[in-house]
């Protein structure tokens, strides 16, 4: 059945490329051509001249002189992001970008209120109104993105583009901090202008992107200085009007490789006796696939059964997902994520690390008790490594005196975070990490108990057992070079004492 | 280059100084000055290097006090700009735009640029062209006059043969806010409507909401585009044009009727910000045009209601059984958009999720809402920001339908590390969620959040385990202890909020709980805050009588530190010494009087107030009226209970997912949800034309469908726009763009889009269709009913069109197009003495009063062939002539597609062997080799549909008759080199025969 398909969805590509092809996107590979300077002609509308042209202009439409209009009429169809604000975790916006009218920086004050009132900087409410308009962040990297909305438009839209610029900066410089965003100043602007037409997404796939604007690296800025050539594509983007939007076309490379990770997070909440409150596994197969031309993958797993819930890139069909449990896509070119999953919480999650605890306070001493050992539990035999301990403790602490049998420990006076990174457990000397807390004086013992977050990570397994069968390539003729690596991490793993 | 990098840093400083000089020189640059002679004498590529790294640093600090400090310097900086600009060397342009639009980043003033700018518009390298785009849409509306030179590039620009240019022009063109230009923008977007590219289709409908913002007198214009770019088959331009829609005439309900078929089957390979809004948009739609399929648990109700009031007994009873005769069928089209979105709940996008979650919580049956509830689920592991929102919408839902999200309780438990307001948004679910059976769960959860460091959550989480008491009986005792035992805790927010909640729970039962009330008296010296120690006044003052030896002591002590007390706490003595002295007056008649004195001098208007009306009411006076003898009826009323309620109860009026529902108050542009209709909306309004789009369809139409209406009850007839619609226009045009629009996966769309019902529901008997079925993708083959010659200019050609023919499922319909080629108009169409077989049957299409000549008008009709090939005879009238004819279905007509996975399919087949089983070899065709022509050929000769299967050599395809429902199960094996095996397996053996025969006939040709 499948290879069948894949026949007919390429005889269609090619015949509407055949279709197309006649009548425009030939004559698209031409570049840009201006075919008269603009310099020379304003010379000759010089004083007079130049108003006659005015004045023509103006007869030549119907309506030369429009009545004001009024800005309440306008709220029911001005729609979507109107502004963006970039704002630094100081307050200071560093960057402003309209695709309406100018909306004044003042309304940013409504949202340093908010961050003002708000303990903790993730506790800023993403929506804020404000008398004439709506304001949406969300804070990546420290970074508060905060779009300025006029009229009514679902939340998660505006919330799911805005993290979609993040990613794309990170994609386009590496980081996405505040001092990359003011060096590629005008990178970050043609970026968002190809994003958002009148505030509706444009183009948000990053290959589209990238063929519209190449993304600056070391070289290409040397370059650049040296020949005088622009970061702005020369080829113009055929992608978007291509039978696979999401890849580019004339794709080139000597070496062929796809290689896919299978990285698994197990969210757990472990109770005070050791027992298991709930525990989840929820995975991801990033991809990164660097392929010449068309190809047509399928990733087949040998027990598709066990991913309960999924979400895809749009590559996938989705269809033959349904019918058939296999993972059928054109790929786009370079890093992305193929998928994403929720292990079905029937399974019984294997819990890998234990956590033998002891955090006493006693009532009218100054003194705490802090005892802490950490074991390996159902690893299948792989090392559980980068284990990282934390725990924020109680406001009466003042400081600890502790003593680990591996690795170091750090605590922080103020936040009151303790943190102890291990490293490596060995299951032949379990790391522990004990001593006394000393409380402030005369205070009563405080009621709260901390929680303990851990992480860690396993290599070369999926702990939910999950594994690729096979991956095959049609529509090329080359063999590529496959890869797959698995990897278990800790999520959001609490342990309450 | 070798030079450029050995350039020493004195020659450096000697440019950078001679150019200062100059600038010092002529402060006002004409801007068509004649080119700076001095710019050639220094190589420009030193010169860049010169300004590259000075972008940030350099412009920017002086600029910013250049305002008010160094004016003059600024004026200066801009000059050195402007001569950039007007240089002839490209890079040096560039390099000056890059620092403008810096600049205009930052949020600083570049206006004064402005003409310097606008000549570069025409510039041919592309990144500063690029640029100055940019800037001319940031300040063209400040500068009306000067942005009209740029005009003329852009009109150019518009009749490029590039399609990305003429977008480009078009986007920009339509980007400047200069009212002047309105009647350019006018026409450039009316022709890139009709432009043969799809992506300047999709520009034309992005330009449209930004002129109507500009001028909103031009609406009626605006929507004949829209209503044209609707149309449009392409997936690239349905998103936009749906935006565009919601942004100027969302009102405009009916515009959507003709395309909503063809936006239900696109919907999956639009893209995903375009799924978005058209999910919206369909959601309205669909509350406007569809039957609530909930309408069973609510309609008895109503009946009653009607009975109750109605006016007429007889008739209302009438109603009522005849509302209860005729059970829920749900239109094929609202099935359809259920059937299509569902699967773009695997989106990776969050909020096409929420799109069609908020779809299923407000269109689909109860039964089938549950889906939603995983993915949902799934999106809370996402930013803080999405799990902010989803929890919104999870918590209005979870009040509701708690069912659906109760498997899920567990992922609604808090961490320590998720933020507050995620916090108290999970707490609220999971009391949402609560109910008997879970109860002990989520307490001993509950238990937990207490001990949190965080007080604010702690507090929230008190108010949480109130509302659980107040909501589920049998835990309310087990609450009120625990809580009782919180407060010993040391800290004060605990305790009072504690306080705060145990009070509204020993209203409910106040005679068992005295010896709470006795604990809280005793806490009133060490509770400092205002709100706690108002409540247990309060409710020492309500229950006196519970605690008749401690409430004076209690006011004794109140009276003490009455000057030191806030307010509220005042009041609330106020009125404790009210009550009291209303019971127990012997006791305490003096502290009364004092409490009350010391009222009267109060600083706070409230207290002086409440102390003299309280004075009034308890002591009589000779002048003071009846009211003090009910002063105890008064004081001492039985006071209701307060309800806890969810602070997102009935936030469902609001459409989910949507800002006026995230913050319970309408935003402004919101569109409200309406309610379901009472009545059935005509559905045939949906129905596209099969005859040619070109002709004045909508006349007859109307004509036709307004006489109909009332007789003929909901046809289904003609079929969507994706099969013959796009064919028969003959137009290459378009069907170069839909092939080109839709993605590949289309070859799949085939068999998927009849997977309408799932196999669970066919079991159920009470459900009078069991088979949806949709629209098949083949091109349908008209015979002739009646030749033009025979009818006198009437021709009559029929065709099958494979929809379900609603008023009757065992029918098969049969859509009828009359063309009059007369000079006369022909007049009562009609059908007359049918002549069947035994137990066929027929429906007729109601009368056509008037068809004028040289039109046509398509209409449809059920005939039940009793699964027999038999034609069916009858007499078509018109108002001079009445001419026989006949229908005769081809085997492949008589059944309709079920859909079934494999292994059904096997398990049936192995159910229907020996004599019901037909076995034939056969020689493929010469076209027939692939695998999806072959599944073309057999779903075209027969209304089957293709049942996934994971084999290559293998088709299987399902369907059943439509009268009495028997299975027919189609196997087509491959062996290579042409050769193939057909297994019709069918319990009618005369059917499997012919079904043989044309099927054979279809795949050897």
């Amino acid at each position: 059945m499948y290879s069948g398909q894949a026949e007919f969805a390429r005889n269609r590509t090619v015949t509407s490329r055949f279709l197309t092809g006649g009548t425009w996107l030939t004559q698209s590979d031409k570049k840009y051509t201006a075919p008269h300077i603009w310099n020379m002609e304003l010379k000759h509308f010089t004083g007079p001249q130049y108003k006659t042209l005015i004045q023509t202009i103006r007869l030549r439409s119907r309506r030369p002189f429009l009545k004001e209009i009024e800005k309440s009429g306008l709220a029911a169809c001005a729609r979507m992001i109107h502004s963006l604000f970039l704002v630094n975790s100081s307050g200071d916006i560093f960057l402003e970008k309209h695709w309406k009218s100018v909306v004044s920086r003042s309304v940013c004050d409504y949202f340093f209120e908010a961050q003002e009132r708000a303990s903790e900087p993730e506790n800023v409410p993403p929506v804020i109104p404000t008398p004439h308009h709506y304001l949406i962040s969300v804070l990546r990297h420290r970074i508060y993105f905060v779009a300025v909305i006029q009229s009514e438009v679902p939340p998660l839209f505006v919330i799911e583009f805005l993290h979609r610029v993040v990613d794309t900066f990170q994609d386009y410089f590496g980081v996405c901090t505040e001092a990359a965003i003011k060096d590629n100043v005008v990178v970050v602007y043609e970026l968002l202008e190809e994003m958002l037409d009148n505030g509706f997404p444009l183009a948000t796939e990053s290959n589209i992107l990238k063929e519209l604007i190449k993304p600056p690296t070391i070289l290409r800025t040397v370059v650049n200085t040296i020949t005088g050539s622009t970061n702005v594509g020369e080829q113009l983007p055929t992608g978007q009007l291509s039978v696979v939007p999401w890849r580019r076309t004339g794709v080139k490379y000597t070496n062929n490789e796809a290689y896919f990770d299978v990285v698994e997070e197990i969210d757990a909440i472990i109770d005070k006796s050791g027992s298991t409150i709930t525990a989840e596994i929820q995975g991801v197969i990033d991809a990164c696939v660097k392929l010449t031309g068309m190809p047509d993958l399928t990733l087949s797993f040998m027990n598709p059964r066990l991913l309960d819930d999924v979400s895809f890139h749009p590559c996938v069909r989705f269809k033959r997902w349904e019918a058939e449990r296999i993972l059928s896509f054109i790929p786009p070119d370079g890093n992305f994520r193929l998928l994403s999953y929720h292990v079905s919480s029937q399974n019984l999650v294997a819990i890998p690390v234990y956590v033998k605890h002891n955090i006493t306070f006693r009532e009218g001493s100054s003194q705490g008790r802090f005892e802490l050992t950490l074991g390996p539990k159902q690893t299948m035999g792989k090392a559980v490594e980068s284990v990282l301990v934390s725990s924020q403790l109680p406001r009466g602490v003042l400081n600890v005196n502790l003593n680990p049998s591996q690795g170091t420990y750090t605590f922080d006076p103020v936040t009151k975070l303790l943190s102890w990174d291990v490293g490596k457990i060995n299951p032949q000397k379990l790391p522990s990490l004990k001593g006394s807390m000393s409380l402030q004086a005369g205070a009563s013992k405080p009621d709260e108990n901390p929680t303990i977050n851990i992480q860690f990570k396993i290599q070369q397994m999926a702990i939910s057992g999950l594994k690729v069968n096979r991956l095959d390539m049609y529509g090329e003729k080359y063999k590529p070079f496959k890869g797959i690596k698995y990897m278990t991490k800790a999520g959001k793993f609490q342990v309450r004492t | 280059m070798q030079r450029l990098l050995q350039l020493p840093a004195s020659a450096v400083n000697m440019v950078k100084t001679a150019q200062g000089q100059e600038e010092a020189k002529s402060p006002v640059l004409t801007p068509d000055g004649s080119q700076a002679t001095w710019y050639s004498a220094v190589r420009p590529d030193e010169l860049r290097h010169l300004r590259a790294g000075n972008v940030t640093e350099d412009t920017g600090a002086p600029a910013e006090d250049g305002g008010s400090t160094a004016a003059q310097i600024q004026p200066l900086r801009h000059d050195d700009l402007k001569e950039m600009l007007d240089s002839n060397k490209e890079s040096l342009k560039l390099e000056a735009m890059k620092r403008i639009v810096a600049m205009i980043a930052r949020g600083k003033n570049a206006s004064d640029l402005f003409p310097a700018v606008v000549k570069n518009v025409a510039c041919k390298n592309i990144e500063v062209k690029k640029l100055v785009y940019v800037y001319l849409v940031r300040y063209a509306e400040e500068q009306q006059d000067l942005a009209l030179l740029s005009i003329s590039t852009f009109q150019r620009g518009l009749k490029d043969p590039n399609q990305l240019i003429r977008a480009s022009a078009l986007r920009v063109l339509s980007s400047i806010r200069v009212t002047i230009i309105i009647p350019i923008m006018m026409l450039a977007i009316k022709e890139a409507a009709t432009d043969m590219s799809p992506y300047v289709r999709k520009t034309a409908a992005h330009a449209i909401p930004k002129l109507h913002s500009l001028d909103p007198e031009l609406k009626e214009q605006l929507i004949e585009v829209i209503e044209k770019l609707l149309t449009d088959k392409t997936t690239l331009v349905a998103g936009s044009a749906v935006m565009a829609f919601e942004g100027v005439c969302p009102e405009r309900i009916d515009l959507i009727h003709k395309n909503y078929r063809k936006l239900c089957n696109l919907l999956i390979d639009v893209e995903e910000w375009g799924q978005v809004v058209i999910i919206n948009m369909l959601t309205r739609y669909a509350r406007t045009q569809f039957l609530n399929p909930n309408v069973n648990e609510s309609t008895l109700e109503e009946g009653e209601e009607k009975e109750f009031y109605g006016s007429d007994e007889e008739e209302g009873k009438d109603e009522k059984v005849e509302k209860k005769k005729k059970p829920y069928v749900m239109d094929p089209d609202h099935r359809l958009l259920l059937h299509n979105t569902k699967s773009l709940l695997q989106s990776r996008n969050a909020a096409v999720v929420m799109a069609v979650a908020q779809l299923y919580f407000h269109l689909a049956p109860k039964a089938e809402v549950g889906v939603i509830a995983k993915a949902l689920v799934r999106l809370m592991r996402s930013h803080s920001e999405v799990q902010f929102v989803v929890l919104q919408n999870v918590a209005t839902m979870s009040i509701k339908r708690r069912g659906m999200f109760e498997p899920y309780l567990k992922s609604f438990y808090i961490r320590s590390t998720d933020p507050t307001q995620i916090k108290v948004l999970k707490l609220e679910v999971l009391t949402n969620l609560a109910n008997e059976t879970n109860i002990s769960v989520i307490l001993r959860e509950f238990q937990t959040y207490i001990k949190s460091m965080d007080k604010d959550f702690v507090a929230a989480t008190i108010q949480a385990i109130g509302r659980c008491a107040t909501a589920i009986g049998e835990v309310r005792d087990t609450c009120l202890n625990g809580l009782v035992q919180l407060l010993s805790s040391c800290d004060e927010v605990v305790v009072a909020e504690s306080v705060v909640v145990i009070k509204k729970l020993l209203q409910m039962q106040p005679e068992q709980h005295s010896d709470i009330i006795k604990h809280m008296a005793n806490l009133i010296d060490n509770i400092q805050v205002p709100m706690a120690r108002a409540s247990i006044l309060w409710l020492i003052g309500e229950y006196c009588e519970h605690v008749p030896k401690i409430a004076p002591d209690v006011l004794r002590k109140m009276a003490k530190s009455f000057t030191t007390e806030e307010d509220i706490v005042k009041l609330q003595i106020l009125n404790l010494s009210a009550k009291l002295y209303l019971t127990n007056s012997k006791q305490t008649k003096l502290l009364t009087q004092y409490v009350l004195s010391l009222a009267k001098y109060d600083q706070n208007y409230d207290v002086r107030d409440r102390a003299r009306f309280i004075r009034q009411l308890i002591m009589p006076t000779d002048k003071s009226g009846v009211l003090n003898k009910y002063a105890k009826k008064l004081f001492l009323a039985l006071k209701p209970a307060p309800v806890l309620e969810s602070p997102f109860k009935d936030r469902d009026h609001f459409q989910l997912g949507s800002l006026s529902h995230l913050l319970n108050a309408k935003a402004g542009g919101y569109q409200e949800l309406p309610n379901w209709p009472e009545v059935v909306p005509d559905p045939s309004v949906r129905n596209v034309e099969v005859m040619d789009a070109k002709r004045k369809e909508k006349k007859l139409e109307k004509a036709f469908y307004s006489d109909s209406e009332g007789e003929s009850g909901p046809t289904e007839s003609a079929n969507s726009e994706s099969c013959t619609g796009s064919r028969s226009e003959s137009s290459s045009s378009s069907n170069m763009e839909s092939s080109s629009g839709s993605e590949s996966e289309e070859s799949e769309g085939e068999p998927e889009s009849e997977k309408e019902e799932n196999p669970k529901r066919k079991t159920d008997k009470s459900s009078r269709v069991q088979t949806t079925i949709s629209p098949t993708f083949s091109s349908l083959k008209t015979y002739e009913l009646l030749h033009r010659i025979t009818g006198e200019g009437l021709a009559v050609g029929y065709c099958f069109s494979r929809q379900p023919f609603v008023p009757d499922p065992h029918m098969v319909t049969v859509q009828i197009q009359f063309t009059n080629h007369m000079d006369t108009e022909a007049r009562n169409l009609r059908i007359q003495e049918p002549r069947l077989q035994s137990g066929m049957r027929i429906k007729e299409f109601p009368e056509i009063e008037l068809l004028p000549p040289g039109e046509a008008v398509t209409v449809v009709m059920g005939i039940d062939f009793c699964d027999s090939t038999q034609a069916a005879n009858f007499q078509l009238c018109t108002h001079t002539r009445n001419f026989s004819v006949s229908v005769q279905p081809p085997v492949g007509e008589l059944m309709a597609p079920v859909f079934m996975m494999e292994n059904e399919f096997k398990k049936q087949q192995g159910q229907l062997m020996g004599m019901n089983e037909i076995k034939e070899a056969l020689i493929l065709g010469d076209a027939c080799q692939s695998h999806c022509v072959i599944i073309q050929r057999v779903t075209s000769a027969a209304n089957l549909s293709q049942v996934p299967c994971g084999s290559d050599q293998e088709c299987r395809f399902a369907g059943k008759t439509v009268t009495s429902g028997s299975l027919v199960l189609v196997t087509v094996m491959t062996k290579g080199d042409r050769t193939a095996q057909l297994t019709v397996n069918c319990e009618k053996m005369v059917i499997g025969t012919m079904l043989v025969k044309d099927i054979l006939h279809a795949l050897s040709q």
